[in-house]
């Protein structure tokens, strides 16, 4: 055989078994991390979890309650702030301003701000809230949410609305539409799976997000509906509940880890049905 | 392109063979030029789309046909630094006139494009839009503009049973009918199709090719194609561009049979495009 081949033949098996032994290297630790999750996590949920709030230190009672409710509450209304905005600014970038030099601007410091680390965003908030308000607050905590939450959905808001075809635009123009409805009633429709996926991706980044609610809201050991007040959460009391020496609080840690985790996975599932709708039609 | 011949002349079609009456002018450019940025896209175009005609585009690609017909309703404003200089003129209104308001505009003007493009909702929905952009009409007045604008398009029977069902969910041909449908609902006076029939198997082409026969009795109609049969068999008058420029426009019969123009014939022979 032509001896081109023959080696052209072998990098192929080699450069495939590289690659596949490379992907195999990083789906074992997850798989990994994901089964002492699993083991741990599913060992510390039970009843009181959902229904008591955190202990006191020493205490071999006690649930996640006050934490799962403040999780909750801070998540949507962090996601209620940043998700219209993000909407609003993806439309921008995407209709309104497509040929603004300013667009090009915008668009580099949301990619800035995207991967900006989320300890940043709760120092900026804790410097431009915290400080200034004489405390920390569940409310300085959905700022730093929304503040993470608004640059993905404007990325995937302005990704999302460039695949609907022009000639669907044209078209609606060609009926008289004014730019408004073409945006709110075509391309929104059009590019609708997708813009709630972008929502959802979001919605689960913000969701296990520790660093920008330790200088916000910090934490609560009671139950607290108080949004100027401190409010408890499920990644802070994880992070304290590590750290303590109590077996009972490391268990009740795996739980909210574990909570956390599958709420990130129901989203993800979420997000991926819906973008596969988008493609199917 | 070497297989057309002078011989779409025989091609099957009412082409006429007698000269039709001069009808009253509906679009009248003089002097349009335009604009891609810098890029001089069309030269000094005059001509007259008359009344409830059908009037073909024909031309290599790039030769500024489908550039003209979007000057028509003005589609080229919806991007920056495309500029239109000249006159033209739809009745008495003067379409380039910048105070103009553009969608009252494109009611008057409809367009058909080269992709069949349905919005993403119902067939029903498709075609009340469309409407609701102009008039606040009853639910059953509404029902009954929906049938009508759908028989128009040539699509009411194989679509009647499911008004509901996505206007994606139609073939290729059937949306393409249904933005014609659409179109005609919101009673333009001109309906523009930009190549309608480039993304359609023979059978749906033929459906259209009809179709838009028929509406030349309510519309007055403007075709830009690839299709010199297609020219040949749809238009009244036709129109031939070359770089921009209109080097010719006659009834298409004569510009099918006898061209005055060596470029017009050498195109319609096949010998370059």
């Amino acid at each position: 055989m032509n001896p081109i081949y023959v080696s052209r033949r072998r990098n192929n098996v080699i450069v495939k078994y590289l690659c596949l032994g490379a992907a195999l290297f990083g789906v074992t630790w997850l798989a990994l991390i994901l089964f002492t999750l699993f083991f741990n996590g599913l060992a510390g949920i039970n009843f009181a979890v959902f229904t008591q709030d955190t202990p006191p230190p020493g205490s071999t009672d006690g649930g996640l309650r006050n934490a799962i409710i403040g999780s909750i509450i801070m998540t949507m209304i962090g996601v209620g702030i940043g998700a219209p905005l993000g909407l609003f600014a993806g439309t921008y970038l995407a209709e309104y301003g497509k040929h603004d030099k300013l667009t090009s601007v915008i668009r580099f410091i949301n990619d800035i701000l995207l991967s900006a680390p989320s300890i940043i965003i709760g120092l900026f908030i804790y410097g431009a809230i915290v400080v200034p308000m004489g405390g920390f607050s569940a409310f300085a905590g959905c700022l730093a949410l929304a503040v993470i939450v608004i640059p993905v959905v404007v990325r995937t808001t302005e990704d999302m609305l460039g695949l609907v075809p022009n000639p669907l635009r044209e078209a609606a123009s060609a009926l008289g539409m004014p730019r408004s409805l073409v945006i709110r009633r075509i391309a929104y429709r059009a590019a609708r799976a997708g813009l709630i996926t972008g929502v959802l991706l979001a919605t689960a980044r913000v969701a296990g997000e520790t660093a920008p609610l330790l200088f916000t809201a910090l934490s609560n050991q009671f139950f607290s509906l108080d949004l100027t007040k401190t409010m408890a959460n499920l990644p802070v009391t994880i992070n304290n509940f590590v750290q303590s020496p109590y077996a009972y609080w490391k268990q009740l840690a795996w739980a909210g880890a574990l909570l956390i985790t599958l709420t990130v996975l129901a989203l993800n599932i979420g997000a991926r049905i819906l973008g596969a709708e988008r493609i199917s039609k | 392109m070497t297989e057309l011949s002078v011989s779409v002349s025989n091609a099957s079609g009412p082409v006429p063979q007698v000269a039709l009456p001069e009808a009253a002018p509906k679009v009248t450019a003089r002097g349009l030029n335009f604009y891609y940025g810098e890029h001089h896209a069309l030269k000094d175009i005059n001509l007259t789309l008359g009344t409830h005609r059908v009037t073909a585009f024909i031309g290599p690609s790039g030769c500024g046909k489908s550039t003209l017909l979007r000057i028509f309703n003005r589609m080229y404003d919806l991007y920056p630094g495309q500029r239109a200089t000249g006159q033209l003129l739809l009745d008495q209104t003067n379409v380039l006139d910048p105070k103009l308001d553009l969608n009252l505009l494109r009611a008057r003007v409809g367009m058909v494009f080269q992709k069949p493009t349905p919005f993403p909702m119902t067939i029903y929905e498709n075609i009340a839009f469309g409407i609701r952009l102009y008039e606040k009409v009853s639910k059953s007045e509404m029902d009954d503009r929906v049938e009508r604008a759908l028989r128009g398009g040539a699509l009411w029977n194989e679509v009647k049973d499911k008004l509901n069902a996505s206007g994606l969910s139609l073939s290729g041909g059937q949306q393409q009918r249904l933005c014609i449908a659409r179109t005609v609902a919101v009673r333009p006076e001109v309906i523009l199709f930009d190549e309608p029939c480039s993304a359609l198997d023979p059978i749906s082409t033929a459906k259209i090719e009809e179709l838009i026969q028929e509406l030349a009795e309510d519309y007055t109609i403007a075709i830009v194609t690839h299709n010199m049969q297609q020219a040949a068999r749809v238009s009244d008058k036709t129109a031939f561009m070359y770089l921009g420029e209109l080097v010719e426009f006659d009834d298409t019969n004569k510009i099918f049979t006898s061209p005055r123009d060596r470029r017009t014939q050498d195109y319609i022979t096949g010998r370059f495009g």
